[in-house]
């Protein structure tokens, strides 16, 4: 296991309490009334929780992508749409301006989110655009002080809760992944608003909706990046997202687990724990060694991340294996826990729906597998 | 104002105790260690009257070994001002001698408010806080559930068997928090941040002479297998003879 510093230590503790006791009472009543939870998110912002990697200068905790890591691992252990919400927020909404945006954006975008006074979202996603993001019909068209921005956005995590979304649109017609630019937009513009929420299998407290912009006007000054750098560039560098992924994942699995190991000593069938049976106990020993293997993939994609080092392999793999992970081990806790796995008074069951969506958000497995091969083969 | 928090690194409840070789000592290999958890009521309260008065220094005072450091870390991400670590490798010293060298520190420093929590959840003797005050010779009221300070005089109240106790003292003052006393905060993330920055100063734990000796320590017998007498009606009068007879319990 690699070593973690204190600080990572005192994360891992401290957001772990606070998921034991202020996120886990509220999993699963969130999950059954799909409800946002605003006072669990409240208390997160408190806790600095919303700027966890970002500088002390832009309102963030100054801490680092491990530590961002440990505590989305944390709160999804005791609940994955708690942890997506935290996890699109910073990765998505504050991770473009972060990574991309001028002082003056940082300044005016950032903090704010950092701060926690206001939420994020990232708009990428439309209903001809998911994994060929170079399939974006929203158009941007340069007007005086600014662009027209027309079209949709779908599947939207904190849609309809942010008051700042960064968004991709065309701003050149035809040259597919080229000539797509990112901008960043305050919600109460006129010309925006969210159109339809989805009801989601799982995840189902957290907030996804459609985003509709019509005659959406944005000042020049709301472009995120330089244009002729390329929107592949930063399709690459928002790998970041991918490490909190597979840190979701990571997160969720541990939690299937830990009831799994507790349950298989308790239950007693044929005069024994059900932990005595062989086929148990081996289910058991491959959830914890593919458990442990994710995370070092995780950990081992964060720590890259700070070091400044190449990582869009290492956050493929990571997300790929960890969110193959967390449906495997999820699918075996309800297995170990026979039928009352499969009964909604425990969370077994809500862990196997929310574990689905590891392997189709920030990317599907597809994606992931050719991420990496192109990585490991450099032939495109 | 300065207050000092006198806090205690012990054995998180998840641990699965062992007694050592020596059969005195608990066995610290794999022992996740936290915070006394009475001691963060006692941390907890010394902050907010810190924040009431808008001035202030919170120290944190821990005895122990090369570990303690990571306790004190959490007390400062919380928001004690600085700590001090009094460093021994004694195993559990006895009551007396921790407090010898805890007044011996403390003294010097002349704090308003010494804190304590009412015990330590692995050891439960509850002795070190009332044996430093008097040590310090100073006023004090050990398990408070409540705490009013006006000037020079505090007010504290105490749960006590069918009721509760009201006390008026002079400050400086020692306290042990009880439960209930207040809600503990999280450490922030900007705290745990913070708390890289702030200085934990090492000295040597002047404990002098041990005043007693553990001559032995055993974990309680492992409960045996219950039984089941019968079933309905019937059972309970073969319930109470076993009770009786058997168990000598009734
Ligand atoms: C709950 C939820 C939250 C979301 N949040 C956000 C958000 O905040 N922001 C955002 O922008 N998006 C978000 N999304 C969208 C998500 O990123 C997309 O759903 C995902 O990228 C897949 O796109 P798609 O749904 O269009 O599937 P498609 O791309 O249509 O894929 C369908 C199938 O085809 C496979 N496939 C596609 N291309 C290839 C290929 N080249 N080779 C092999 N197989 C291929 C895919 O792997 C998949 O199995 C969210 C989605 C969900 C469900």
């Amino acid at each position: 296991m690699l070593e973690l510093k204190e600080e990572h230590l005192q994360v891992r503790e401290m957001a772990r309490k606070f998921a034991d006791e202020v996120v886990a009472p509220r999993a699963a009543e969130i999950d059954e009334r799909e409800e946002f939870p605003a006072d669990v998110v409240r208390r997160m912002a408190e806790l600095g929780f919303l700027g966890l990697p970002f500088p002390e200068k832009y309102g963030g905790a100054g801490l680092d992508t491990l530590a961002y890591i440990i505590a989305v691992e944390e709160i999804s252990r005791v609940c994955a749409s708690t942890g997506i919400t935290l996890a699109a927020h910073v990765s998505l909404g504050c991770g473009p301006v972060s990574a991309f945006g001028t002082e003056e954006q940082k300044m005016k975008f950032l903090m704010p989110m950092a701060k926690g006074e206001a939420l994020g979202a990232f708009g990428l996603t439309e209903s001809g655009a998911g994994s060929d993001a170079g399939g974006t019909q929203t158009r941007a068209e340069k007007v005086e002080g600014g662009w027209r921005v027309n079209g949709s956005k779908i599947y939207i995590t904190n849609g309809s809760v942010a008051k700042y979304v960064t968004f991709t649109a065309r701003t050149t017609p035809g040259m597919g992944a080229k000539g797509i630019s990112a901008f960043i937009l305050d919600t109460a513009t006129p010309g925006f608003r969210v159109g339809k929420r989805e009801r989601k299998m799982g995840h189902r407290g957290s907030d996804t909706v459609e985003l509709v912009f019509e005659d959406c006007f944005v000042p020049k000054d709301n472009l995120i990046g330089d244009p002729s750098t390329g929107f592949k560039a930063f399709l690459r560098t928002l790998a970041g997202g991918r490490i909190s992924i597979g840190a979701m994942a990571l997160g969720i699995a541990r939690g299937a687990y830990e009831h799994s190991l507790q349950f298989a000593k308790q239950r007693v069938q044929f005069g024994q724990p059900i932990a005595k049976f062989q086929a148990i106990r081996f289910m058991l020993a491959e959830m914890a060694m593919r458990i442990e293997a994710s995370r070092l993939l995780v950990y081992q994609a964060a720590v890259l991340k700070d070091a400044g080092q190449e990582y869009v392999k290492e956050a493929s793999m990571a997300k790929l294996f960890a969110s193959e992970t967390s449906n495997w081990v999820t699918d075996k806790a309800i297995q170990i826990h026979g039928g009352i796995g499969y009964m909604r008074d425990l969370p077994i069951e809500r862990m196997h729906r929310d574990a689905k969506l590891m392997e189709i958000g920030e990317g599907t497995s597809e994606i992931q597998r050719l991420v990496i091969a192109r990585e490991i083969l450099r032939d495109d | 104002m300065l207050q000092v928090v006198c806090i205690k690194q012990v054995a998180g409840s998840e641990t699965r105790v062992k007694v050592a070789g020596d059969g005195k000592h608990l066995d610290t290999a794999g022992v996740t260690w936290i915070l006394n958890p009475y001691d963060e009521f006692a941390l907890e309260e010394a902050l907010r009257i810190r924040e009431k008065m808008g001035e202030g220094e919170v120290v944190a005072v821990s005895i122990g070994d090369a570990g303690v450091p990571t306790t004190l870390r959490n007390a400062l991400a919380m928001g004690a001002d600085r700590a001090i670590h009094l460093k021994s490798d004694v195993p559990s010293p006895d009551p007396l001698a921790v407090a010898r060298a805890l007044a011996a520190e403390i003294g010097p420093l002349a704090p308003r408010i010494v804190w304590f929590g009412r015990q330590s959840i692995d050891d439960d003797q509850a002795q070190v806080g009332p044996m430093t005050a008097e040590l310090l010779g100073l006023p004090g009221a050990s398990m408070i559930a409540t705490l009013e300070i006006d000037g020079d005089r505090a007010v504290v109240e105490r749960e006590i068997e069918g009721g509760r106790e009201v006390m008026e003292m002079q400050l400086p003052a020692a306290f042990s928090a009880d439960k209930g006393l207040n809600e503990p905060r999280y450490p922030s993330l900007k705290g745990i941040m913070a708390a890289k920055k702030k200085p934990i100063e090492e000295k040597p734990a002047q404990l002098g002479e041990p005043n007693l000796e553990v001559l032995s320590l055993e974990l309680p017998p492992t409960r045996s297998a219950g039984r089941i007498v019968g079933e309905g009606k019937q059972a309970v009068a073969e319930l109470v003879r076993l009770l009786r007879e058997e168990a000598k319990v009734i």
